[in-house]
């Protein structure tokens, strides 16, 4: 599809004035942005500045206190997440989204195995055939690269680089039309963030996948995001292309995000 | 390719400034008022001393840098898409089939093979993963860059056998627009013939290109004429 | 009705018939009755403190306490037999609480407590089976969280639930699990029928009797009404099986009932009997005999009498 088209097309996620206060103390607020399939946005700012608190709203995990977030669900169209049922609400979740945890302790059950980990969303999606599971398991942990002899581990014989493969597998096997990332190479060395970050932009490319990645990382977001919305305070001080931003901030605070990455 | 007379890029009253924020707000003004275009076949050469702005006009031309005002329009698809307003799924789009860029520096993932770096340009645009590979065999070959370091990611390399493996991911594929940032910079002479005819090939082939070249014998090998980034000199 | 001897305590124990108090009971008997209305849901309710430790089965102790008159005949199995410790105590509990006649006779008890076993004889309408829970949330294995495995049973969502078969397959190359197998009931409420042996699940299916849990630790009742639609969890290609046995029942050459393995002695021989004493025993008084129908190690109650 051509960017045209995309734009001619009805956006994937539409988020309008959304605002999340603690109180008196703001999340996030009057964050608005529309973005389309296959797009992959960049949250980036600093900690506290509100970039966990939008994801959980955008994510449907904390209702926001104002505005909305709208998607394109494949049972009920371009709907407002948080007027759909709480059923309804966890079935698109569970059909139409992924979520990639920096921890994967938080992204995986730990006491079942990797490969049972992968299938279960298919499980979840109401498939019942061990051996088509078992296969499309088998798939996917080739795709993000894991020794499949070892479908049969628990998590936690696995490294923190092949625990986060383990999530990503099981984050697309069912074919999510979004999938939301939080810090996933965050815990990782180096070494290992960057075969992961290289894989999701693959898998990214080849799924055509809309993703939203949040990280304070601006060499993580000038890999992988299309494009980025720099927050501060809560709020979004600025918006573009990912080497726009990143070269030529307009904001001073993003100038000032991006000066205080140490080159190498 | 529509009619051969009409200008890929057309360039109209471009004008950047910089202004440094955490600098007490420090302006830089770099260029204004500045026209340029690039036809079918043509090679626009930026001319001056370092610091005149060459390199922000190439990045204000790519949709890098956000010009202060003016516009920068490429034929996108038949019809004239202008970068400077264009949001970024369009910019990223006109990227992926029309406008390439070719910078002095790699910059890639670090430890993907090189191989692998140069097929993406095609694997994006949908080329089938055998054609991406024979397609880029042929080209590393054809830039000499030797085959052992073919599987191997290209940050331990040298300078020149890097801005090979650049050359290759930007001449991979025909963009009807190409911006070229001193693509020569740190190659010897055999090499440099080499890229030169790369780019003969293309431009013959009807492609539009606007390049900063160092190097005079290269600069004189390609450029169809210069444009002097000085003449638009902003005020400081 | 048991010989009624005079007791130390006939001035008062009416007062507190089946050991509870009556707004107990009553408390109990409502939770009971939302269970049956919800088949398969479980109904929380006011667990009280009982005689025994819980984990005992305080959960059956109390749903019979609370459903038991003196026109009841009471029996009590413990994995299927009558002549367990907890079995007999129990049962001299409900005997000496609530004034009721006993019996080790399936066909002739109306409440029936059981921990681990359903009766190889078919119950029948106007029948109540008491099973003990110890923990009626068949998904807390897997997940934790109290508020998501609500979630998840009001929202029917099951797919968990087939983690723990799908790792089973992986680990042994079938389905594994034994006892606690879980079972959707009328295609509505996942349940765990308690550590019955999965050998049991079908029985559960249309049963005509009343079949009530009780968690009395968690302060849980669920229920399966006369003839609902019981369905034991499986994949489209492993199906649900029940356990089978090379063996028939040593003493009664029972093919079809589940068989107990018994050692007799060091050196290594076993033998397997029914787990159900009372289908046994009448089996052999119906004058079917197995294969070590003799063997003097085979009946154990028997050298106790001498």
């Amino acid at each position: 599809m051509s960017a045209v088209e995309q734009l001619a097309s009805e956006p994937l996620l539409r988020v309008t004035d959304l605002s999340r206060w603690y109180g008196s103390i703001v999340g996030c607020r009057d964050v608005s942005f529309e973005m389309h399939p296959g797009e992959v946005l960049g949250i980036v700012g600093e900690s506290g500045s509100g970039k966990t608190t939008l994801l959980k709203c955008l994510s449907g995990h904390l209702e926001p206190t104002s505005g909305q977030v709208e998607f394109d669900t494949r049972r009920h169209g371009m709907s407002d997440i948080y007027g759909l049922s709480e059923p309804d609400r966890r079935r698109m979740q569970r059909e139409d989204w992924g979520f990639v945890h920096q921890n994967p302790r938080d992204g995986l059950r730990m006491r079942v195995s990797g490969g049972a980990n992968v299938a279960e969303p298919l499980m979840n999606l109401g498939r019942r055939h061990y051996g088509e599971m078992r296969s499309a398991t088998i798939a996917w942990l080739e795709r993000v690269e894991l020794d499949t002899s070892r479908i049969d581990d628990k998590p936690r014989n696995f490294s923190g680089g092949m625990q986060q493969r383990i999530q990503v597998a099981r984050n697309l096997i069912h074919g999510p039309k979004l999938v939301f990332m939080d810090e996933p190479t965050g815990g990782l060395d180096v070494s290992v963030q960057a075969r992961l970050l290289d894989l999701m932009r693959e898998l990214v490319r080849d799924l055509g996948l809309a993703v939203i990645i949040v990280t304070h990382d601006m060499a993580v977001a000038r890999l992988m995001a299309d494009r980025l919305l720099v927050m501060r305070r809560g709020q979004v001080v600025e918006t573009g292309l990912t080497d726009q931003v990143l070269d030529d901030p307009q904001h001073a605070y993003t100038q000032l995000l991006v000066s205080s990455v140490l080159q190498i | 390719m529509s009619e051969p007379s009409k200008p890929l890029i057309i360039v109209e009253d471009l004008a950047k400034t910089f202004t440094l924020h955490n600098a007490g707000g420090t302006v830089i003004p770099v260029f204004e008022h500045l026209f340029l275009e690039a036809s079918p076949g043509e090679c626009v050469v930026l001319s001056g001393e370092s610091g005149v702005g060459k390199s922000t006009l190439m990045r204000s031309l790519f949709g890098n840098y956000v010009p202060s005002t003016g516009s920068v329009r490429v034929l996108h698809k038949g019809a004239y898409v202008d970068i400077t307003g264009a949001s970024p799924q369009v910019i990223l789009e006109i990227r992926r089939r029309t406008l390439g860029y070719v910078s002095q520096f790699l910059r890639v993932i670090p430890r993907i093979p090189t191989l692998r770096l140069v097929m993406e340009p095609l694997l994006e645009n949908g080329v089938s993963t055998e054609e991406a590979e024979a397609r880029a065999r042929a080209l590393l070959s054809d830039l000499r860059l030797p085959e052992r370091l073919w599987t191997l990611p290209p940050s331990t390399f040298s300078g020149g056998e890097q801005q090979r493996v650049n050359i290759a991911r930007s001449f991979i594929r025909r963009y009807p627009v190409l911006l070229l940032d001193e693509p020569t910079a740190s190659l010897d002479a055999e090499n440099r013939a080499i890229v030169v005819q790369l780019i003969r090939d293309a431009l013959s082939e009807g492609a539009a290109m606007i390049g900063i070249f160092h190097d005079e014998d290269v600069r004189d090998a390609v450029a169809t004429r210069l444009f002097p980034v000085l003449a638009y000199k902003a005020a400081a | 009705m048991s010989t009624a001897a005079t007791r130390p305590n006939e001035a008062e124990r009416y007062y507190n018939y089946a050991y509870l108090d009556e707004q107990t009971k009553r408390m109990i008997r409502r939770a009971i009755l939302k269970a049956l209305a919800i088949p398969g849901y479980q109904a929380p309710f006011g667990s009280r403190e009982m005689p025994v430790p819980y984990g005992w089965g305080t959960g059956g102790i109390q749903l019979t306490a609370a459903i038991i008159g003196p026109d009841d005949v009471y029996k009590c199995i413990d994995q299927g037999a009558d002549d367990t410790t907890n079995a007999v105590s129990i049962r001299k509990f409900f005997a000496r609480v609530a004034d009721v006649a006993t019996t080790e006779d399936t066909a002739e008890a109306t409440i029936i407590q059981t921990r681990h076993r359903i009766p190889e004889q078919p119950l029948k309408a106007g029948q109540v089976l008491v099973f003990q829970v110890p923990q009626p949330e068949p998904l807390r294995g897997l997940e934790a969280r109290e508020t998501e495995t609500r979630a998840m049973h009001a929202y029917e969502e099951y797919g968990l639930q087939y983690v723990s078969l799908y790792e089973n397959i992986s680990a042994f190359g079938r389905i594994a699990a034994t006892a606690g197998y879980p079972v959707m009931v009328e295609e509505r409420y996942l349940m765990s029928p308690s550590p019955i042996p999965k050998f049991d699940n079908p029985k559960m299916d249309d049963n005509e009797a009343i079949l009530l849990f009780g968690a009395g630790r968690e302060k849980r009742i669920y229920a399966i009404p006369p003839h609902t639609r019981v369905r034991s969890l499986d994949f489209e290609d492993y199906p649900f099986e029940v356990q089978t046995w090379e063996e028939n029942c040593a003493l009664c050459g029972a093919e079809d009932s589940y068989l107990d393995e018994v050692v007799l002695d060091d050196a290594g021989n076993r033998m397997f009997v029914c787990s159900d004493s009372h289908h046994c025993g009448q089996r052999r008084a119906e004058g079917h005999v197995g294969p070590m129908a003799g063997h003097q190690l085979a009946n154990p109650v028997a050298e106790d009498g001498q």
